[in-house]
């Protein structure tokens, strides 16, 4: 898979771009600077993109701003978005950019190496893939709500599935089934009112909206 | 901030407070007697009594002729007086040490002589059949004269705005560079209590696995994941430390931009309104979100709210500000640290705070910052 990646640190960025390669990415630019990403986004034989937020020249949120350009111009167009900080905001209107295809986490996640090829993987595949302190803030939130009728295990899985996971993932990482993660599954959107889907990522956009995030 | 000015007087109101001139002419003249007899009194003690009566009474008759001054000019008057001391001795010492009494004596004297003579003017043409047509035309430049002398007497001279704004300058300052000065202590400790432990415990860590890496493969291993969490928790409470520095969302979207996400984080539903055009100075901007943030703070843990609201009002000189909820109301301003040091914190911009949280709701906290927009760029909302 050909990745475009954009980091303005040195040191992450040749950290970033060994990992990637040692993972059988192939990184077709590594740049540093907001022009010579949307340079290296309109080559069109690139398949994703794993972008930093904050980059030269403003060092806002230009890396944001670029990746939700890229998603207009060429709809679908799979994009990573780490960041030091992870907003709600951003986050919302990364999701807002298109049928996803998009993922947003923290910087720090990239540490748990599997984790994160996983997480590029999921998004290069159509996904959606929240960092766990959105969609745990989400979740927080939403009080005097029907998740409040879930029950304890079944906002864990709730929460996991908004994070990406299939239902292997998520049985992995609860120590369940995947028949019993299926049960909770068919549970959760008879309690709240979801028809069920197979599709991993309208099934999460389906809880994201129902979260009215 | 001085309130917009209002509608000058027309002939009538004009006479009206000319007459109240007239009619007031001999309470003047009473006080002004009185202010001088006891002031010569003063030799033996029975004058200080007097004056403990007379100098409040000298003062609130001036005050009258303030506001029938503003009224006139249809602009503010203000009161020139220092503040009162407690206690009658300190309290007479410092009225008598105030230029603002010396100049109401020298007043006095105006109203008795010239001033009295233009309020009598206008009261007596009005009351001559001859002079109706004299009294119409003549009554406003007349009266505005004889405010306009009043004003510049009974209001502050420059030499006192000065010092009073010397004074206001000297407090505030004090306070912001106390509340800074607890700011650095503050992040200083977070720092040294959070990430500068967690990462002297990684290279630790580290330094034990780089040890048993020949002997104990599997000992290193579990060394090193542990420094991996150790590293995540360091950098998610630096995170927390920068938050409470400078938010990264204000500097990248301004202060809309900023008090949106603040709401996205509320559990309680949060109404915006908000309408800020371009960036303003960032001291300003930092101070208003830490506002903002505190009040919603403050809304989630104490009020019981079922809704909030923020509002943001830009008219390209003062920002105003309201954050309000439903709640159970009962919120002492004075209280805690949180909204005194925003008070504190808004004071360095002359912003001026207010809360009104009467027992069962709602809570208001409103305030105004007078700021410059530092560029016409306009956020992205």
């Amino acid at each position: 898979m050909r990745i475009v990646l954009a980091e303005d640190h040195a040191l992450l960025r040749a950290g970033l771009t060994q990992l990637l390669e040692a993972k059988g990415f192939e990184v077709v630019a590594a740049v540093d600077n907001l022009t010579e990403l949307e340079r290296a986004l309109d080559d069109p034989s690139a398949d994703a993109a794993v972008v930093d937020v904050r980059m030269p020249p403003t060092f806002t949120d230009e890396g944001l701003r670029a990746a939700i350009a890229v998603r207009a111009r060429r709809p679908g167009f799979p994009v990573l978005v780490l960041s030091q900080y992870v907003e709600q905001l951003y986050a919302r209107e990364l999701l807002a950019s298109g049928e996803g295809a998009v993922g947003y986490l923290l910087k720090d996640r990239v540490s748990d190496v599997a984790e994160f090829v996983d997480a590029l993987h999921r998004v290069a595949g159509g996904g959606t893939v929240l960092d766990p302190s959105v969609v745990a803030a989400v979740l927080d939130r939403r009080k005097d709500t029907p998740v409040d009728r879930l029950t304890e295990r079944e906002r864990e899985v709730l929460a996991l599935m908004a994070e990406g996971r299939a239902n292997a993932g998520i049985a992995q990482s609860l120590v369940v089934t995947e028949k019993a993660v299926a049960k909770h599954i068919n549970s959760i959107f008879a309690k709240l009112d979801l028809p069920a889907d197979t599709d991993d990522h309208r099934r999460v956009r389906a809880v994201l909206e129902w979260l009215r995030f | 901030m001085q309130p917009a000015p209002t509608r000058r007087a027309g002939p009538l109101k004009a006479s009206g407070i000319a007459t109240a001139h007239v009619l007031l002419f001999t309470p003047v003249v009473v006080v002004f007697v009185l202010v001088v007899v006891s002031s010569v009194l003063t030799v033996v003690w029975v004058g200080v009594l007097l004056l403990l009566a007379v100098l409040p009474l000298s003062r609130l008759v001036a005050d009258l002729h303030r506001t029938m001054a503003a009224t006139v000019l249809g602009e503010p008057v203000p009161s020139p007086y220092l503040p009162v001391p407690p206690g009658p001795l300190r309290g007479l010492r410092a009225r008598a040490l105030d230029p603002a009494t010396w100049r109401d004596l020298l007043w006095m004297m105006w109203a008795m002589s010239g001033g009295f003579v233009l309020s009598l003017l206008v009261v007596v043409k009005m009351l001559g059949v001859i002079t109706l047509p004299l009294w119409w035309y003549a009554a406003v430049p007349l009266m505005r004269a004889r405010s306009l002398i009043d004003r510049a007497i009974l209001s502050p001279g420059r030499t006192e705005q000065l010092e009073r704004r010397v004074h206001d300058l000297t407090a505030s300052r004090a306070v912001v560079v106390d509340h800074s000065a607890a700011e650095l202590r503050r992040i200083e400790r977070d720092l040294h209590d959070g990430p500068q432990a967690r990462l002297a415990a990684v290279s630790l860590s580290l330094g034990l696995a780089d040890d048993l890496f020949e002997t104990d493969p599997d000992a290193a291993r579990r060394l090193i994941n542990e420094a991996r969490g150790t590293s995540s928790t360091a950098l998610g409470e630096l995170r927390d430390v920068v938050r409470g520095i400078h938010p990264p969302v204000l500097a990248d979207r301004g202060l809309t931009g900023a008090v949106s996400a603040l709401a996205l984080d509320m559990a309680v539903p949060v109404e915006l309104a908000l309408d800020v055009p371009g960036r303003l100075p960032a001291p300003v901007e930092s101070a208003v979100y830490f506002a903002v943030a505190e009040c919603l703070a403050n809304t989630a843990k104490h009020a019981g709210a079922g809704q909030s609201w923020v509002t943001l009002r830009y008219d390209g000189a003062v920002l105003r500000a309201e954050v309000g909820d439903d709640g159970r109301g009962g919120a002492d301003p004075r209280s805690g640290s949180g909204l005194p040091g925003v008070a504190a914190r808004l004071a360095a911009f002359d912003g001026i705070l207010s809360v009104s949280s009467p027992t069962g709701g709602p809570t208001v906290v409103s305030w105004e910052v007078p700021c410059a927009s530092s560029s016409p760029k306009t956020t992205r909302s």
